[in-house]
């Protein structure tokens, strides 16, 4: 299936198949005070 | 400044692209954003845009599918809005 | 793929991680995560921590926290910090703010790629000091006017949420308004002195859901450092990767090398090696038995026929283990209250684990079970199954067994 192409935020479930990129705040990372 | 693929464009040098098994991270030092590239073919686009005098030919370059460009093209276009690619003079 | 599915292969490289530079601390913090409060003689030398941003660097990590104890007391501090910078770090470094006169904030704010966290745990004084001491909430509060002044541009307030600050949040956004400063809140944790105060300190459910639905309606410029991910079982997910990043994404580093999965789990059984060994830090973010196996997928082991665990992925591994839960069920603050239910079931037999390493400068503090005697050989560890765990012969390593959700 093709991906889509838009940037989705990496905490939502793409609605449709697998998307190329994914973005997130370098802050979004859990384990780092 | 809107997205156009017939320019050429060139990954922002103040991002750092790290290839990763999946793909590559990339981290733009001036905004701290963080994107996942989540193909190898996109990583050859992106890392190839500042060889080649249109994104298009950088798309061709890497060998993505026709049926997949717009896709790509899609990606791309978030990819400049959010400055990890640019326009190149 | 989901992008928590690629992570089992591994990162070449940490994303961002956290580096405590010493365990030297001005105070004496009742929850502080990493025991901190007297230097560790062992501490790395200049030249050592040089040598461990030259392997970053190599390693192309973008991004490192620097924390402690308070990192600032460090006479080779801002040499450190200069030094990351020149060499394709960035930094961020975690602070209360004793340092922060107003020629540094003026260094600093001609510095670029630096960003500078003051601790914060109370809009009060009151709030802040009862748990950060006396003085502590008019240091940071300084430190914040200091670098407004200078032009620094949005420093970070970092509030970790208690029961007795919750009903602070707009408090807090007003003074991060306030000093042009970006509102930063992070959870409790059982870590470290934290375990002593868990119970006490901790959100109450109720609390729980008044944070999620603040974070909802007025969190969108509030970091979270990805914390409340086990929330997201609530409905709406948090904004993050909202997955526990520990030995996948991100590391800790100590003061004296070790690197743990998590700052939030300094114990050895998350201790995956030590910078100081051949092949120093890369060898252990890459070759570490604990970090593989922290990589593999995870099943969701009690959590399994719930139908949020997609979304709260079974929540923190290091506040299940200090509350002496299993790793492989619910969060102690599991939303669903399935936590509640296992902290209850706990009994005088119940291990829970305690920390070797406390820095700790007063007295022991509290245990919360047996004292371990030593007789020639090393106590049990706590989660140690084997009768004949420690004896010559015994070929089991309980450093590598970790048990982690799913195993």
């Amino acid at each position: 299936m093709a991906p889509t192409g838009e940037i989705q935020p990496a905490s939502e479930e793409p609605l449709v198949e697998e998307t190329l990129v994914e973005e997130v705040s370098i802050d979004g990372m859990c384990g780092v005070y | 400044m809107a997205f156009d693929p017939q320019l050429p464009y060139r990954a922002s040098p103040r991002v750092a692209l790290r290839p990763e098994p999946f793909g590559a991270l990339v981290y733009h030092f001036g905004t701290r954003r963080l994107s996942f590239l989540k193909t190898k073919q996109l990583v050859d686009v992106v890392s190839g845009l500042d060889r080649h005098e249109s994104v298009h030919a950088a798309i061709d370059a890497a060998g993505v599918e026709e049926a997949q460009r717009p896709a790509y093209l899609r990606a791309l276009a978030g990819l400049a809005e959010n400055g990890t690619i640019e326009e190149r003079v | 793929m989901k992008l928590v599915d690629h992570f089992q292969y591994g990162l070449n490289s940490p994303i961002c991680l956290t580096w405590e530079l010493t365990y030297a601390c001005n105070l004496a913090c009742v929850h502080c995560l990493s025991s901190s409060g007297r230097r560790d003689p062992r501490e790395l030398t200049t030249s050592e921590a040089m040598g461990v941003i030259d392997e970053l660097q190599r390693m192309q990590v973008f991004y490192v926290n620097i924390g402690g104890g308070e990192p600032t007391v460090r006479p080779d501090f801002w040499e450190l910090v200069d030094y990351a910078v020149a060499h394709d770090v960035g930094v961020k470094f975690s602070t209360n703010g004793i340092k922060l006169d107003a020629a540094r904030a003026e260094q600093l704010a001609a510095t670029d790629y630096v960003d500078v966290q003051i601790s914060l745990d109370g809009a009060t004084a009151e709030v802040n000091d009862h748990v950060r001491g006396p003085g502590s909430y008019a240091t940071a509060v300084r430190a914040l006017e200091n670098l407004a002044a200078a032009g620094f541009a949005q420093p970070k307030i970092s509030v970790v949420m208690t029961r007795q600050n919750v009903d602070q949040l707009d408090a807090f956004a007003a003074i991060a308004d306030r000093f042009g400063a970006q509102l930063r809140i992070t959870r409790l944790r059982p870590s470290g002195r934290g375990a002593d105060v868990w119970d006490e300190l901790h959100p109450t459910a109720a609390q729980q859901r008044q944070l999620y639905d603040w974070l909802v309606g007025h969190g969108e410029n509030v970091l979270t450092g990805d914390s409340f991910f086990h929330l997201s079982a609530y409905g709406e997910a948090l904004p993050g990767l909202n997955l526990c990043g520990a030995g996948r994404v991100v590391c800790l580093i100590d003061p004296v090398g070790d690197v743990y999965a998590c700052p939030f789990a300094i114990h050895e059984n998350f201790l995956a090696g030590n910078v100081r060994s051949p092949g120093g830090f890369q060898e252990v973010w890459q070759g570490s038995e604990l970090f593989a196996q922290l990589r593999q997928p995870q099943t969701g082991g009690a959590c399994r026929s719930c139908g949020f665990y997609d979304s709260c992925q079974g929540g923190c591994m290091a506040a299940k283990f200090f509350t002496g839960l299993p790793l492989d069920g619910p969060d102690p603050e599991c939303v669903r209250g399935f936590g509640e239910q296992a902290l209850a079931a706990r009994d005088g037999s119940t291990l829970i684990p305690k920390s070797d390493v406390d820095h700790s400068r007063s007295a022991p503090r509290n245990s919360r079970g047996p004292v371990p005697v030593t007789i020639g050989r090393r106590p049990e560890k706590a989660c140690e199954t084997s009768p004949l765990a420690g004896l010559a012969g015994d070929a089991s390593d309980s450093r590598l067994r970790v048990p982690v959700a799913g195993s």
